[in-house]
């Protein structure tokens, strides 16, 4: 079955292949498209958990599954299409192929009248398929090319309705900011393999330490260099501000792309070369504390989002910055333990919000209105149309709440815990904790606000709407429900002593993250009282931020959009970003825009080279060509007077000496 | 395959074939009835393309040397020769040119409908002398084929160009004809002193490599002088500014010919014959710098140009210098990955700029407009021609899996050794090309649809699906197996370093880069 | 004999000859200025002949008959110019200036 791994990458690639020729040539064939698009990923899963079980069985070596030469250049370079099944991208397989399943059979339901729908699935299976290659490459360039291919899709998917020009310059940005890392990770696989001598992940592992001194410039730099293309792929600070622009694609594309999958890339790759981070310490204090950062300032901004989509998606960015924290401590496994339990609970979330757009819509449609179907402030009550959908959303909002015994609890417990131990000897990380408890504070805060717009108090939608609200359909709540179940007992995975666990995911991953060991200080997770007061306060602190958010919302009725003032002071520069897209935009992309019209275009190419240059000596030779031409007035005469002229002096010299 | 080539002597007419045909076709088109010119020229095109085909079996990758020689005395009495050879650089190219052939012709179709004759005569003769170009294997008759190319080239971007094609035209024939005068002086200048040195007055290539180490003082000058000719066509920032008023002007046959063939020559007279007669001035540590440096100027600069630009011919114009600096710096480089990388771009170039142009080609036919504010959600009319543009557009960009990556990779990471800064530098360009490229598709083919005039145009008919086809199956494969490619280009590239090699400064290995020493 | 005068005399018609090329300005008389100095030269070709051999006189034959094609074409041409510009002053023909 592992020798057979290509097939999970084959199956979503022929149904990218089948549903974009059905897209184009019977766009209205929606029965084949939902069969190829689902089934395509159904099989995937299929052949996933058989090599789940596989790896089970196994010892934890990985396989290695060669396709064929992909750049065979030198005997120094020479790069194989191969694939690594180990316990790591196993992991991964299963999350992608398992969430991808759920958001591609809700998808059917949610896209169902939208006429890009073959579209639609021809580009949510290629992002499968490039997914699978990112995390399954064995080699940096392999894994590259899925990483790239993720960004490709997201960036269709992104501006998948792109007649609104608002879509189209969301998918730029993000592909935009993406390739800002990919420089990154570019630059990277150049140092690497000039010190190193190789881009295997395995040989990386084998001889980096070997070769890169530790704590040295250039291992630290390839660190950072690897880490940059992560705060791209990953959103984190400083390129994070795309992310919550990416909402503008489908829901569901925000719940597989911008949620589960794709934007973990960058943990997931932080934990592939970790032993490359281990030997950087420094590196790894600054993966920690951007993750830090940027879990605290992204859960600032939800706080004041109206935007159902958006407070998922700045929660989005909180979240991955817990995860670069816990990878930036040496906490491997808690990354990927949070990573795959956020898969499960914000992928709940976003697809939950997807119902309630969904219905939103569906409702206006129905009464002939126009209006923000994403607007919290014109929700509001809909636990009664929607119960389904109201009990899935609470579940994930308590999971990522980290309310025990839910599988968020246990995923960012390990991580605070990871922080705070790692903050014993060194205060970047204490400091990294602190911000991580406050995020998790506001978390809490924002979620139960959420919730509270959404679906408590009194529709604000207009009394026309309100009768055309309904559940939505089974093919969409079936997926909610089994994120639900997951989202609930996810924490198993990874179950600490104090609960009956044994750190199973840890020990899971032993055989990938093992290789770091020498060069990192164990982590001596907390025991006995400190721990049962970490995980007392982070309870405290779950429940309080919950009851905080309820209460401040429900206390007085929330204001429509026309009758809300505007904000001012510190809310004013939540509820706008920071302002960070506005600086970027002035700082950065403006000035380059300008620069290249003005200076390069106009100033050196148009007026420097091509009419000083160019035309300066066009202009010198017509000048000479001027004077000549003076000489030539028509006269027969004076050309026959300068003939005779010149004829005697030739004689002259000819005859010579002669006076 | 080999075996039945073998037993055809495809080698030993094979090169004559292909120069030779399309000349002799010319009168045909001439006597013929006017509708015959373009079947003629398309039939032509095909022979050309299947006979030219075996060369991909006929050719020995194990086999380093130049394979298929000819040597016929021409001009005796001055050592000129009829002299051809192909090696793994030269063969890439022309199996490019004769795929490129009849996509040009089909392109011009419906396009071209006046003066047919003389269009289709020209394409022709300017087929033979790209053929030519890369098969000489004497600096005569490659001087020759140089040359013969600029006229073709002068009247079709003369005579069938849009608006301001006579200045293009007049513009691209000077700044070339200036180089090719100077890379003259230089070639009769070499053979004169290395035949006073020798006793054997020559043109061949071979003899002149051997002995171009005897031209110690002159060397530097005769190597600017070749350099400027060639880089003048490839074109080198700032010799660039004739070709985006060319490839602007020129009708779209014209437009692909430029960019698919012509271009290369400018490097490939960088890799053949400018480097390896003087590699000790060449490669020296300032001159190299200087190339380098330029290239990686020209690779940011025009990347950001094209950004700018309100015409969608003349982006694609700016992003050809953009790639074309990448070759510059690969060659610079100067290690086998790199100048794999260097062939490779040649290559890619060549697919996804051609057909870039085929498409602005297939948008102005219907719009008579290239200007990007004239567009705008084309893709809800025409979906297929979106689809095209934008893998064209993300294979330009460089996405890996598409062509455009493995040479760009393999030039940055091979040239990282020599020039690590200078790489870094090019390596931002994966920002500033992706932003040129995905603005222009943003704003042609997503967006609101504005423009009324544009709800008419109509998605890719059968022919032009014909005609992009193959250039997108070819991004493909490139982009997921370029192996067998590689390894028929492995042999030439493995020369040269073998051949400028003594002459390095210092060797890189792997270890030394940004941290000398560092380890 | 008299080879001194007869070279000193075709000289002197020769400069005639140049200089109503030079000053004249009706193309006839330049024309035939332009006959002067030819047959200057032929008078040189003969004096010579008596000192050089018979190669002189052949080509004296030469001369006169290029000499006669050229007067044909020549007048042609003029004539040509004068139906043209009603005129055979060459101050007044400037077409190629430059």
């Amino acid at each position: 079955m592992t020798s057979l791994v290509w097939l999970t990458i084959l199956f979503p690639l022929l149904g990218a292949v089948i549903n974009g020729a059905i897209a184009i040539r019977r766009p209205e064939a929606k029965g084949l498209v939902s069969l190829v698009g689902v089934g395509a990923l159904l099989g995937s899963f299929a052949v996933a958990i058989g090599i789940f079980l596989e790896v089970l069985a196994g010892d934890g070596t990985a396989t290695r599954v060669l396709l064929w030469q992909w750049m065979p250049v030198t005997e120094r370079l020479s790069i194989d299409l191969t694939l690594q099944v180990d316990r790591l991208s196993t992991v991964m397989l299963l999350v992608i192929t398992g969430v991808g399943s759920l958001i591609h059979l809700f998808s059917v339901g949610y896209m169902k009248s939208d006429p890009g729908y073959a579209r639609y699935f021809a580009y949510l299976n290629l992002f499968v398929a490039f997914m699978l290659v990112l995390v399954l490459g064995a080699s940096l360039p392999v894994s590259f090319i899925g990483w790239e291919g993720v960004g490709l899709c997201s960036y269709l998917l992104i501006g998948f309705w792109y007649e609104v020009d608002a879509n189209s310059d969301a998918g730029k940005k993000a592909f935009l900011a993406n390739r800002i890392g990919d420089f990154g990770v570019l630059m990277a696989m150049f140092l690497l393999w000039w010190h190193v001598g190789t881009l295997d992940y395995d040989g990386l592992a084998r001889q980096a330490p070997e070769v890169l001194a530790y704590a040295g410039a250039p291992v630290t730099l390839i660190a950072l260099l690897l880490f940059l293309g992560c705060t791209g792929k990953s959103a984190q600070i400083p390129l994070f501000t795309w992310l919550p622009d990416a909402m503008a694609g489908p829901t569901p594309v925000s719940a597989l792309i911008h949620a589960a999958t794709m934007v973990t890339a960058g943990v997931f790759l932080v934990v592939r070369t970790g032993v490359i981070f281990s030997l950087a310490p420094v590196a790894m204090e600054v993966v920690a504390i951007t993750g830090a950062l940027t879990a605290f300032f992204a859960a600032t901004i939800a706080l004041r989002q109206n935007d159902i989509k958006k407070v998922l998606a700045y929660s989005t960015v909180s979240q991955l910055g817990y995860m670069f924290l816990a990878v930036g401590t040496g906490a491997w496994a808690a990354g990927i333990f949070h990573l795959v339990t956020h898969a499960f609970f914000k992928a709940l979330l976003f697809l939950g919000s997807g119902s309630v757009i969904h219905a939103m819509h569906h409702a206006q449609h129905a009464a002939h209105a126009h209006g923000d179907a994403q607007d919290m402030r014109l929700m509001g009550g809909l636990r009664r149309a929607m119960p389904w959908t109201f009990v899935l959303m609470g579940i994930a909002t308590l999971a990522i709440a980290g309310v025990p015994p839910l599988a968020g609890f246990w995923s960012k417990d390990e991580i605070l815990a990871a922080a705070f131990v790692r903050g014993g000897g060194n205060t970047i990380y204490l400091v990294a904790w602190g911000l991580g408890l406050l995020a998790a504070l506001m978390t809490a805060f924002y979620m139960a606000r959420l919730m509270a717009m959404t679906f408590f108090g009194r529709f604000r939608g207009g009394d026309t709407l309100e009768p055309h609200l309904h559940e939505a359909p089974a093919v969409m709540t079936g997926p909610l429900v089994v994120l639900g179940l997951l989202s609930i007992v996810g924490g198993v995975l990874n179950l600490p002593g104090f609960a009956g666990g044994s750190h199973y995911l840890a020990h899971w991953l032993e055989p990938v993250t093992d290789a770091t060991l020498p060069y990192l200080d164990r982590l001596e997770m907390p025991h006995g009282m400190t721990e049962l007061l970490l995980v007392g306060g982070a309870i405290t602190i779950a429940l309080v931020g919950l009851a905080l958010g309820m209460w401040t919302t429900l206390r007085r009725p929330v204001l429509t959009p026309a009758a809300t003032p505007a904000a001012t002071g510190l809310a004013r520069v939540l509820e706008g970003k920071y302002f960070i897209d506005e600086l970027y935009q002035k700082v950065f992309v403006g000035p380059t825009v300008w620069f290249s019209r003005r200076v390069l275009w106009q100033g050196i190419d148009q007026f420097l080279v091509d009419r000083m240059g160019v035309g300066g000596t066009a202009r010198v030779a017509k000048g000479l060509g001027w004077l000549g031409s003076r000489l030539q007035n028509g006269h027969v005469a004076l050309y026959l007077t300068l003939f005779v002229a010149g004829v005697v002096l030739l004689m002259r010299a000819v005859i010579g000496g002669a006076p | 395959m080999t075996a039945f080539l073998a037993a055809i002597g495809y080698e030993q007419w094979i090169l004559h074939v292909l120069l030779g045909l399309p000349l002799l076709a010319i009168p045909m088109i001439l006597i013929m009835p006017v509708h015959r010119a373009r079947w003629i020229a398309l039939t032509v095109a095909l022979i050309e393309l299947v006979l030219g085909l075996g060369l991909w079996w006929a050719f020995d990758p194990a086999n380093p040397a130049m394979q298929f020689v000819t040597d016929v005395p021409w001009i005796g009495a001055f050592g000129v020769g009829y002299r051809l050879g192909i090696d793994g650089l030269s063969v890439m190219m022309v199996l490019l040119s004769v795929i490129t052939m009849p996509l040009v012709v089909w392109s011009s179709w419906r396009s071209v409908d006046t003066k047919q004759r003389g269009f289709y005569a020209l394409l022709l003769a300017l087929k033979t002398g790209m053929l030519g170009v890369f098969v000489a294997m004497d600096l005569f008759l490659f001087y020759v084929f140089w040359e013969l190319l600029l006229i073709p080239m002068y009247f079709l971007i003369g005579s069938w160009g849009s608006s301001n094609r006579l200045y293009a035209a007049t513009k691209f024939v000077i700044y070339t004809f200036v180089g090719s005068l100077l890379m003259l002086v230089a070639i009769v200048w070499m053979v004169m002193e290395v035949g006073r040195a020798t006793g054997t007055y020559s043109f061949a290539y071979e003899h002149l490599l051997a002995h171009a180490y005897l031209l110690e003082s002159s060397g530097p000058w005769l190597f600017v002088a070749f350099a400027l000719a060639f880089a003048v066509k490839v074109p080198i920032f700032p010799f660039h500014t004739w070709l985006p008023d060319a490839h602007t002007e020129a009708p779209t046959a014209g437009s692909v010919d430029l960019a698919v063939i012509l271009l290369k020559m400018g490097t490939y007279g960088f890799l053949r014959f400018a480097v390896p007669f003087f590699p000790g001035f060449a490669l020296s540590e300032s001159v190299g710098l200087v190339m380098a440096g330029l290239a990686v100027i020209g690779i940011v600069y025009a990347a950001l140009v094209a950004m700018v630009q309100p015409d969608l011919k003349r982006l694609v114009a700016y992003s050809s210098v953009s790639h074309l600096g990448f070759v510059i710096l690969g060659i610079w480089g100067s290690t086998v990955e790199s100048v794999q990388g260097a062939i490779m771009v040649m290559i890619s170039h060549g697919l996804s700029t051609g057909a870039l142009f085929f498409i602005i080609g297939m948008l102005y036919e219907r719009r008579h407009t290239r200007k990007i504010s004239d567009f705008g959600g084309l893709a809800r009319v025409a979906p297929l021609m979106a689809t095209a543009f934008v893998i064209t557009a993300f294979s330009s960009i460089g996405l890996p899996g598409l062509n455009g990556f493995v040479g760009e990779f393999l030039v940055l990471i091979g040239a990282f050794g020599r020039y690590p800064w200078l790489v870094a530098g090019a390596t931002t360009v994966v920002v500033f090309s992706a932003a040129y490229l995905l603005w222009a598709t943003q704003r042609v083919f997503f967006n609101r649809f504005t423009n009324p005039l544009n709800e008419g145009i109509g998605d890719l008919n059968m022919r032009e699906i014909a005609v992009l086809a193959p250039l997108l199956l070819g991004m493909v494969w490139i982009g997921l197996y370029p192996g067998p490619i590689l390894r028929r280009t492995e042999g030439a590239a493995r020369m040269y370093i073998e051949m400028v090699e003594p002459y390095l400064s210092e060797t890189p290995t792997v270890g030394g880069t940004m941290f000398r020493g560092g380890r | 004999m008299l080879l001194g005068p007869s070279l000193a005399l075709s000289a002197v018609l020769f400069t005639l000859g140049v200089l109503g090329v030079l000053v004249r300005r009706n193309a006839i008389v330049v024309f035939m200025c332009v006959e002067l100095m030819l047959n200057a030269v032929n008078l040189s070709f003969v004096a010579l002949a008596q000192v050089h051999g018979l190669g002189g006189q052949v080509m004296v034959i030469f001369v006169m008959t290029v000499a006669a094609a050229e007067a044909a074409v020549g007048l042609a041409i003029i004539l040509a110019i004068f139906r043209h510009a009603q005129s055979v002053d060459l101050r007044q023909l400037t077409l190629l200036k430059g």
